[in-house]
């Protein structure tokens, strides 16, 4: 089996919100000069979830893809040593400010140029944006099936077979390949890279291609503002002698809100 | 009825009866037509039209489209719906089309987005109406910014958190346009096949997503039988339980339960944060509550900046005395 794995490389989003910046000009983000930059914890899952169908299955392969300024092969290779195949790298200088829908052109043109895959496989969402568009549009502009929120992926006799968990629960889910399923963090802990891994990962390949221009004007969207919004540092602390004082005060003023 | 400035909404229903998320949508989709002398639609797969389309009517809507869903088709909802929506634009132009960023939504806006080369905006918290077009603020890196798009296409797509939007104060006698029709054929031929369902085990029945109270466990707890003091707490409160990743991944509380930004945002009128530090982590899944009340034995804890309500103390001690002082008020209204 042919697996492709899309991830993307963000700030660290676990960077405490103080240090936290955007530029309300160019209305994107400021990179905080110490904070480490991450595979966005979906897309390590997204790895995973492509790990454990090797593991049961031999005779498949993983590629990885990331669409980046050329020369960020970093999140590609701590992919492979995470036990990874190959790695391909679409170049872009404009890849900050691509947005969904050029972003979904690019990597759909790199992919029919890489190959078949049976299964690609993504994150349900990068953890900058939270947006979750990509994933499906990618399906959609290939034409394939795609089950999105997986916290489980098989294969059976040649079918996908996904645990889709839904607002209430979660459902089963199967469909023939080629498919594209995201991952939901339901799915569990990612591994770590062993050090053997490593060592094998710096000769395993990672081809770069150079991202293609798109027409902007379909799903035009326009960013108006990116901003922080205002904390609360107004907290009222109750601090009664007893802890059945403290109810009654608290019970009180949410009551009072009509909270309770 | 002119369609130029029509506004489609999604709406979901469970048990023959509109969604709390789809009421929201209709009352939302209603503020946004009126804002430019438009419609509001509603598409709707059920298998009792007759109920649940004046309703919708009722909530907002001036034209219904029903389809006939039985319970036991193992077509995969999003491809199901993505083919009736798609049926439904080529008859009838909507400009705005409105949905949940539910399990569904979230994956059919995207995908209808891409298939009618639509703007989209995800999992939005305030949709306003701006010369003609739709602009949207939604959370992003996790609850730490927003960010305002807007939406240039016709059609044009929205997914809409749940909780975000007032909806409409139904009032039955609200006339509005319904048609009743079989699902086209290929809608049920999904190449995905739905094999089984399998209804979460919240106890107390109420989903996290939807509970106006939610109180959430951390490490804090110091283990798994915190958690069944706070099931009592929610119990009493009438809300859903709810853990930080740490309490997750120590196997204290289900993956199910887990708020933050790798699990469920929630946005309750009031979270209870028992036992939670307030990272950054866990604030981007809670931190668009009404009112936090924390409860902490460390006063420096950081999630007393960002809460509302602060109690520096062994919740072993404070929570047991809140379910009692709760339980009695209530006893008393009753009275």
């Amino acid at each position: 089996m042919n697996i492709l794995v899309c991830i993307k490389e963000i700030q660290n989003p676990e960077l405490p919100s103080e240090l936290f910046r955007v530029d309300e000009v160019k209305k994107q983000l400021i990179f905080f000069p110490n904070a480490s930059l991450v595979t966005s914890p979906f897309d390590a899952q997204a790895i995973e979830a492509a790990l454990r169908i090797r593991d049961s299955m031999s005779d498949t392969k993983i590629t990885l893809i990331t669409l980046g300024p050329s020369g960020s092969q970093a999140a590609l290779k701590r992919g492979l040593a995470m036990g990874a195949d190959a790695g391909i790298l679409v170049s872009d200088s404009h890849a900050q400010s691509s947005g969904p829908f050029e972003t979904v052109r690019k990597l759909c043109h790199a992919i029919r140029d890489a190959g078949d895959f049976d299964l690609i496989i993504t994150g349900r969402q990068a953890a900058d944006f939270d947006a979750g568009i990509v994933g499906c549009g990618m399906a959609e502009v290939l034409g394939i099936p795609v089950l999105a929120f997986a916290r489980s992926v098989r294969v059976a006799n040649g079918r996908v077979v996904v645990e889709r968990v839904l607002d209430d629960g979660f459902e089963t889910v199967e469909t023939p390949t080629p498919c594209l399923v995201t991952v939901s963090n339901e799915l569990g802990e990612p591994r770590k890279a062993s050090l053997r891994l490593t060592m094998q990962a710096a000769k395993k390949p990672i081809v770069t291609v150079k991202a293609i221009e798109v027409d902007e004007t379909q799903g035009r969207r326009t960013r108006e503002r990116l901003f922080i919004p205002s904390r609360n540092s107004d907290c009222e602390m109750f601090s009664q002698s007893t802890p059945g004082d403290i109810a009654r005060e608290v019970t009180a003023s949410l009551a009072a809100m009509r909270m309770i | 009825m002119s369609s130029a400035d029509d506004v489609l909404v999604i709406a979901e229903s469970g048990a023959d009866a509109p969604t709390g998320m789809t009421l929201e949508l209709l009352g939302l989709g209603r503020r946004l037509a009126d804002a430019v002398s438009g419609s509001v639609s509603a598409i709707a797969l059920t298998s009792a039209a007759s109920e649940l389309a004046p309703r919708l009517i009722a909530a907002g809507a001036d034209r219904v489209m029903t389809f006939e869903a039985g319970r036991d088709t193992d077509a995969y909802p999003p491809e199901l719906w993505l083919e009736v929506i798609g049926e439904s634009l080529r008859s009838h132009a909507s400009a705005f089309i409105l949905m949940g960023h539910t399990a569904l939504g979230a994956e059919l806006g995207p995908r209808l987005a891409f298939r009618t080369n639509a703007a989209i905006a995800t999992s939005c918290e305030i949709v306003e109406m701006a010369e003609g077009q739709l602009v949207a603020t939604r959370p992003c890196f996790g609850n730490k910014a927003r960010e305002v798009l807007t939406l240039h296409t016709r059609p044009s797509i929205v997914t809409v958190r749940a909780r975000t939007h007032e909806p409409l104060v139904e009032d039955a006698t609200r006339k509005g346009e319904i048609t009743v029709g079989a699902l086209p054929a290929k809608a049920l031929q999904t190449r995905t096949r739905v094999v089984q369902r399998t209804p979460d085990d919240i106890v107390s029945g109420i989903r996290l997503e939807n509970a106006r109270i939610v109180v959430a466990g951390g490490r804090g707890l110091g283990g798994a039988e915190g958690f069944e003091v706070l099931e009592k707490f929610a119990e009493a409160l009438g809300g859903a339980v709810g853990a930080s990743r740490v309490a997750c991944d120590l196997g204290w509380a289900p993956h199910s339960r887990q708020i933050g930004m790798s699990g469920k945002t929630v946005t309750p009128d009031l979270y209870v944060a028992v036992g939670i530090s307030g990272a950054s982590h866990h604030m981007a899944g809670c931190g668009r509550a009404k009112a936090i009340l924390a409860i902490n034995s460390d006063a420096q804890a950081a999630i007393f900046k960002e809460a509302h309500f602060g109690i520096v103390g062994d919740y072993r001690q404070i929570v047991p005395a809140l379910i009692e002082e709760i339980v009695r008020q209530r006893a008393t209204l009753t009275a």
